[in-house]
């Protein structure tokens, strides 16, 4: 059972990394990208193209897609995201859901139905683990995820309270045109903002093509592990998507070991019960559901 | 009346004779199997379920300001009921209306959660649930996971006389449901309706009761979209939950509405039709015609947000199935008796309907 439990915490960081884009994403522009997920396992085709094909080992190939993913990012925000969110709250959600369905179906399209792991391009990493006290096993890739997932939200979150940028970033999120009036480049911030966030998500692709099996159609699920984890984490700050993370993976663990088919149950029914308790104590609407208070002070 | 004044029109001479034609319309289908082959006549079902599908999915989200990216959820329900009703031994064919009406019924309680969440979240939320009782499907028994199972009692009726049946009841149900639609958003529910769509805020401030409106929707959508799953498996015979729970039919929702003109009457229906179309001559293309309406929708949701009903709307002062009201501004007085506005005369305050 501890063991378990210790899996369970482990899985969460990944969760934690694939969510955090999408919370940093809906707390700068009040956007969510619905090819979140898509877009994490484009990344993680590009690294298996980059392996398979030019022999290039996936932590290096990142060298050579985060930046891409990056590009991505700001692209995505100028040229759509931009645009369609003068149309209103809904039109977003349209544009990206559209975007979900070209990416998803090109990938097939170039990629086929198989499916396909990074696992076997990165060595004896994919299954070598760690005894601990108890003879507890725990993977060594899990244990990096978890820690990259711990690093990242750490220095996004001094980076965004910490520098300039980060700071500008912030006034943007809470009012864009206020922020103008000071002399801060909304559009410019909001660019970056989702530059970083595809950077996230790279990696997050990165780690979910090492420790798992993708294929073109993965990106959905991805999606919603990723909102699930945000919404239960909730308001409290970055680390709330860590602690999301952690109470999806342990609750999947659970629905597993309730029932041979329970895995994904048991995260879906955690989001729905947290969901359930956040509306019936928030007496007000939903509005900042994902939002977080990036206006803080530390 | 004063030659000055303005008129308010609930509908034109135009819209009349829309009316009268589309009834016409309904007639002629219902006559048309005598002249169509079998394969036509299957494929003009499909159509009719294109457009209760483009119609429902409209009036949640054109009209409710509710963009779901779960409907499939009550598509899958409305085979998954069918099969359950008709397993129980209810008559097939009573089986997929019952159906739709325990889907309507489902939808009530998850309507108490989900509307409280907002744009995005509502969208995503849908998925959440469609993906959750997709799982839950695959648990039942007779379902047998994702091997699927078959409406078998509808066997007991020959092939043609199941094709006509199915045919008429397909274009029954979209003419009831097109029906209750415009006489839902003609009435008073209707204006409610986009003043809340307008400003949500603002409607509530005026007395609109912004969550039993949206309710209402809520729950009219998800029977309609229960009948079409229901109407689908009455088609298809075969139930695979991984083809009724596909988030590609919310995509096939989303692409007609954006194309056709979302929070337009006609252009739902004319959304259906161009992807009826379009499926005919692409959809041997496989993955490519997929692209190509995850692309158009994108295309439109950026540049032509209005689709194109919308814009030919604007452009030209077109109304057929008018469900809100304009004001027209005589130019002279000699004017103000005519049917023959042209557009040219028509200064509307452009109400959105």
């Amino acid at each position: 059972m501890t063991n378990q439990i210790v899996q369970g915490i482990l899985l969460g960081g990944y969760y934690a990394l694939i969510a955090c884009g999408l919370s940093f994403m809906f707390s700068v522009m009040r956007i969510i990208n619905l090819a979140h997920g898509s877009l994490a396992v484009l990344s993680a085709f590009a690294l298996w193209l980059l392996a398979s094909r030019f022999h290039v080992p996936p932590f290096y190939g990142l060298a050579i897609v985060l930046p891409l993913m990056a590009v991505i990012g700001w692209a995505l925000q100028r040229f759509l995201l931009e645009r369609s969110a003068r149309g209103g709250a809904l039109l977003p959600i349209l544009t990206t859901f559209g975007l979900a369905i070209v990416i998803d179906n090109v990938l097939f399209e170039q990629f086929g139905a198989d499916t396909r792991s990074l696992a076997p391009f990165i060595g004896s990493l994919s299954y070598d683990s760690w005894e601990w006290p108890g003879s507890i096993y725990v993977g060594k890739l899990a244990v990096i995820i978890f820690v990259t997932a711990v690093v990242l939200l750490g220095g996004l979150q001094l980076f965004l309270t910490r520098t300039g940028l980060g700071r500008s970033i912030r006034a943007t999120s809470e009012d864009p045109d206020t922020a103008g009036l000071v002399g801060v480049d909304a559009r410019r911030a909001n660019a970056l903002a989702a530059a970083i966030a595809m950077v996230t998500v790279g990696l997050a692709g990165a780690f979910l093509g090492m420790r798992a099996t993708f294929d073109p159609y993965a990106g959905a699920t991805q999606l919603l592990f990723a909102f699930e984890a945000a919404v239960i984490g909730g308001a409290g700050s970055l680390w709330g998507t860590l602690v999301g993370g952690i109470v999806l993976a342990l609750a999947q663990t659970l629905g597993a070991k309730i029932h041979p088919q329970g895995f994904l149950i048991g995260g879906h029914v955690a989001f729905l019960i947290v969901l359930f308790i956040r509306l019936s104590t928030s007496g007000l609407g939903l509005r900042g559901l994902l939002h977080l208070p990036t206006g803080k002070t530390p | 009346m004063s030659a000055a004044s303005p008129v308010i029109e609930r509908g034109t001479a135009a819209s009349r004779i829309a009316g009268i034609g589309v009834i016409a319309i309904i007639l002629l289908l219902a006559l048309a199997p005598q002249f169509l082959s079998a394969g036509a006549v299957d494929r003009m079902t499909a159509l009719f379920i294109y457009v209760i599908l483009a119609a429902m999915w409209n009036a949640l989200a054109g009209f409710g300001g509710l963009v779901s990216v779960g409907q499939q959820v009550f598509f899958g329900l409305g085979a998954y009921f069918a099969i359950r009703l008709a397993n129980a031994g209810l008559n097939p064919f009573v089986s997929l209306f019952v159906s739709a009406v325990v889907v309507g019924a489902v939808s009530w309680p998850i309507s108490l959660f989900m509307l409280r969440l907002r744009n995005g979240e509502f969208a995503i939320g849908m998925w959440v649930i469609a993906a959750l009782t997709h799982l839950l499907v695959n648990l039942d028994r007779l379902i047998q996971g994702e091997t699927g199972t078959s409406l078998i009692s509808l066997n007991v009726y020959d092939a043609p006389t199941r094709r006509l049946a199915i045919y008429w009841l397909a274009l029954a149900s979209m003419a009831a449901l097109l029906a209750i639609v415009f006489s839902v958003l003609r009435g008073s529910t209707g204006a409610a309706i986009r003043a809340i769509r307008d400003n949500e805020d603002a409607a509530a401030s005026i007395g609109v009761r912004v969550t039993g409106t949206k309710r209402l929707l809520f729950v009219l959508a998800a029977f309609g979209i229960g009948i079409a799953g229901a109407l689908w498996l009455a088609t298809a015979i075969t139930f695979q939950p991984k083809t009724y729970f596909s988030v590609q039919w919310t995509a096939y929702m989303i692409f007609m509405v954006l194309v056709g003109g979302i929070g337009t009457f006609e252009g739902a229906i004319l959304g259906a039709l161009l992807f009826f179309l379009i499926e005919t001559w692409f959809g041997g293309t496989g993955v490519w015609y997929l692209i190509g309406l995850g692309a158009t929708a994108l295309v439109f949701s950026l540049l032509l947000p209005r689709g194109l009903w919308g814009t030919l709307e604007e452009r030209f002062g077109w109304r057929l199935l008018s469900v809100g009201y304009r004001v027209r501004l005589p130019v002279n007085a000699s004017d103000t008796t005519g049917g023959t506005a042209s557009p040219a005369q028509v200064t509307t305050s452009r109400e959105k309907a």
